[in-house]
């Protein structure tokens, strides 16, 4: 059996009703991944609530109250694959009060699945989530112009709203953009081309898909970073220190940097998971690495080659709040980076992001779903890169003190496009 | 026996980050928490998970027990390989009993031949909370079923062991935080993203070890609810049924009373491996009554605080 030689991770993006969770039903369904049994088990759920013969939101709506209401309250992960590679479906929610959701679905994303109904173009929510999506750093779109059967198959249609998607998409600064007429309801160009479509010359939505550039979110324009999340007593006294690689690929004899105490060392051995020694470890993958030097490497600590991150307890981030309550200047918090946690202060609100103009506003307080400028002071060192350089070694989580909920996505740096 | 890979790996495949990323999940909650647990029913998934907890910590012991909640109506290969396999390591087995939980009240005796799946979740809380877990790793993937394909890697469990899947922790890049309030947990899912051809991909792979029920064998079982139960002490022919000899094998390994056989000639890993390619059933739908009940059966299951 042939291995599939990699993965692509998308998100779906979309509002309420444009039909996201039926595109991802008819790309599963028309590409044969759903077992009988499952697709029978839509079809009995589909005719129990009087909605059709088949409805292929079911596939992916599968709590209770998802199928009673008819919306999408969590992600949902589905999975499907071709030839040439695995692909990880977060099928995100549309409502504005489960963005939390969708920037959880989006946040390991290679690449967004926008779904847009003909008819109505960008809606405001839609613009939020793609802001969203390109705050967390998806460079690419494919773009499904769907329900193309309710305009009768409209070349001018599809073309007005790929003219406001490229707008959009160009001032959020997304690089690769597809937009693709769909009807997913009927099926037409989600995995076969359309017999209706004839004006249109393009690739379907499965073939956009599988031509896209993946790993893309571990994607990083710095040198190789290893944080460091366990250390492993090797028989006979030795150390090695275990992680899992980010930014580009660490290599046996690289010199390194351990941050944030700043000696300088150099890799003597390098272990992977499936090789044991070897030479070489590329981004998203878990090794252990001993060093030339003796130190008291420990966890929150971060191995790293120039060029280096900065050591700091300052940083100004852009952060998308999901609190209940409202975050203001002087909130006291958690906040976890890399392997490290530690107390943490907002010492300055800079503003919030209008996301229908991306201009930024000044405000006393960020309220749930609001995307705000913070400066943060941290209680120790943390060793980060600016979030637009490297996703994993430039984000961080904020977690309340007393609940220990996660209340904030933060990227250290603010967006080209703010 | 061993395996050898159809052609060379890179260091990108996509069973290699996979493997990764369970193994990037089982060190941040064997960190972060204080008093983990690794859940291991002698299944492929929990082996294939123990598998990767080994690997995680090597040289190094496993830094957390294991734990297998027991409905007292086991296969006895299984129990067998559970056994074997605990003791090969040298970990330490704990064993919610839900015979245990009967005999001391805590859950009504469904009887000889009743089901005893949906009581294990007493089993498992009680064991939780006798021990003071703070977190539990389990094999669950998101692919068995639609309310597991909603559930975080991370999952968070109250005071009385819910969960609520409106209120799921946003939980974003890889950034796991694990932290709970004396009394709650979490139950962790390193191979959430893991499809059941990735699982036997990767026991081909690395030459996991699995009980022999999981490979072709004769058995004697009889025709119930479109599956193939196997006779035995807890599932005994009724009027109608009649017994007959099948070539057959398991897909998932539950409960004895509730887990159904399927007919296969799949002797070695590699045949099952084409097998599973090609299957038009869900391991579930084909092989598991107790999803059976209803359409959100999982849902209200997992709600209640089961795996």
């Amino acid at each position: 059996m042939e291995l599939t030689t990699d993965i692509l991770r998308l998100a779906t993006i979309g509002s309420v009703d444009d039909g996201k969770s039926t595109l991802i039903g008819r790309l599963l369904v028309d590409t044969r991944q759903l077992f009988d049994d499952q697709l029978d088990a839509v079809v009995n759920a589909s005719e129990r609530r009087g909605v059709g013969d088949l409805d292929l939101s079911f596939v992916t709506d599968g709590l209770r109250a998802e199928r009673e209401q008819g919306i999408t309250i969590d992600v949902a992960y589905r999975y499907a694959s071709t030839p040439q590679r695995k692909f990880i479906i977060a099928d995100c929610p549309g409502h504005v009060q489960y963005t939390r959701n969708m920037a959880t679905g989006a946040s390991t994303a290679d690449l967004a699945l926008v779904v847009v109904d003909v008819a109505h173009g960008l809606k405001e929510q839609t613009r939020r989530h793609l802001c969203i999506a390109a705050l967390l750093g998806v460079r690419g779109l494919v773009v499904a112009v769907n329900k193309m059967d309710a305009v009768h198959w409209s070349s001018a249609a599809f073309q007005g709203v790929v003219d406001e998607v490229e707008t959009v998409a160009g001032e959020l600064g997304f690089d690769a953009i597809t937009c693709v007429p769909t009807s997913a309801l009927l099926g037409d160009n989600v995995v076969d081309a359309s017999d209706h479509t004839p004006w249109y010359t393009g690739p379907t939505v499965l073939e956009a898909l599988e031509s896209s550039d993946a790993g893309a979110w571990t994607n990083a324009t710095n040198g190789p970073r290893l944080p460091i999340q366990w250390v492993l007593r090797q028989p006979g006294g030795g150390r090695t220190y275990a992680g899992m690689v980010n930014g580009d690929t660490l290599h046996e004899g690289d010199a390194v940097t351990l941050l944030p105490a700043g000696i300088e060392t150099t890799i003597t051995a390098l272990n992977t998971l499936h090789n044991g020694a070897d030479v070489r470890a590329g981004a998203g993958l878990s090794i252990d690495v001993a060093l030339a030097d003796e130190t008291d490497a420990g966890r929150g600590d971060m191995l790293a080659c120039a060029p280096l991150p900065r050591v700091t307890r300052e940083i100004a981030a852009t952060v998308c709040w999901f609190g209940e309550r409202p975050l203001v200047t002087g909130s006291r918090l958690r906040l976890k980076h890399t392997t490290r946690v530690t107390p943490a202060r907002i010492v300055a609100l800079d503003g919030v992001v209008d996301v229908a103009t991306l201009s930024v506003e000044t405000a006393d307080e960020l309220r749930t779903n609001d995307i705000g400028l913070v400066q943060l002071q941290t209680a120790d060192p943390l060793v980060v890169d600016d979030y637009r350089d490297n996703r994993v070694t430039g984000s961080f989580v904020l977690i309340d003190e007393v609940t220990n909920a996660t209340v904030a996505a933060g990227m250290v740096g603010r967006a080209a496009f703010l | 026996m061993t395996l050898t890979p159809l052609r060379p790996q890179t260091t990108t495949d996509h069973l290699s980050l996979l493997e990764s990323h369970a193994v990037y999940i089982l060190r941040e909650v064997a960190a972060e928490c204080e008093r983990p647990v690794l859940l291991f029913s002698g299944g492929k998934d929990s082996a294939v998970l123990l598998h990767l907890a080994v690997k995680a910590f090597a040289p190094g012991r496993l830094p957390f027990p294991v734990m297998h909640v027991d409905t007292g109506q086991n296969f006895p290969e299984v129990l067998a390989f559970r056994d074997q396999t605990v003791a090969n390591l040298g970990a330490r087995l704990v064993i919610a009993s839900v015979q245990e939980a009967i005999d001391r009240g805590r859950v009504a005796d469904p009887g000889p031949h009743g089901a005893r799946n949906r009581l294990q979740t007493v089993a498992l809380l009680d064991a939780i909370v006798e021990h003071g877990f703070d977190a539990a790793f389990g094999g669950a993937r998101r692919d068995e079923d639609k309310a597991r394909a909603k559930e975080r890697i991370l999952s968070f469990r109250d005071a009385f062991g819910q969960w609520d899947p409106r209120q799921q922790r946003p939980e974003l890049w890889q950034l796991y935080q694990g932290r709970v309030n004396a009394g709650e947990h979490l139950r962790a899912f390193p191979l959430s993203d893991w499809t059941e051809l990735d699982i036997w991909q990767y026991i081909e792979r690395e030459n996991v070890a699995l009980p022999p029920i999981y490979f072709a064998h004769e058995r004697e079982v009889i025709r119930r609810d479109a599956m193939w139960l196997a006779v035995n002490e807890f599932i005994q022919p009724r009027s109608g049924e009649h017994v007959e000899r099948r070539l057959v094998r398991y897909r998932t390994v539950g409960d004895a009373t509730c887990t159904g056989a399927v007919e296969s000639d799949a002797v070695s890993v590699e045949a099952i491996v084409r097998e599973v390619a090609t299957a038009n059933v869900s391991e579930r739908g084909a092989t598991r009554a107790d999803d059976r009940f209803s359409e959100t059966a999982m849902e209200d299951r997992k709600r209640e605080g089961y795996f």
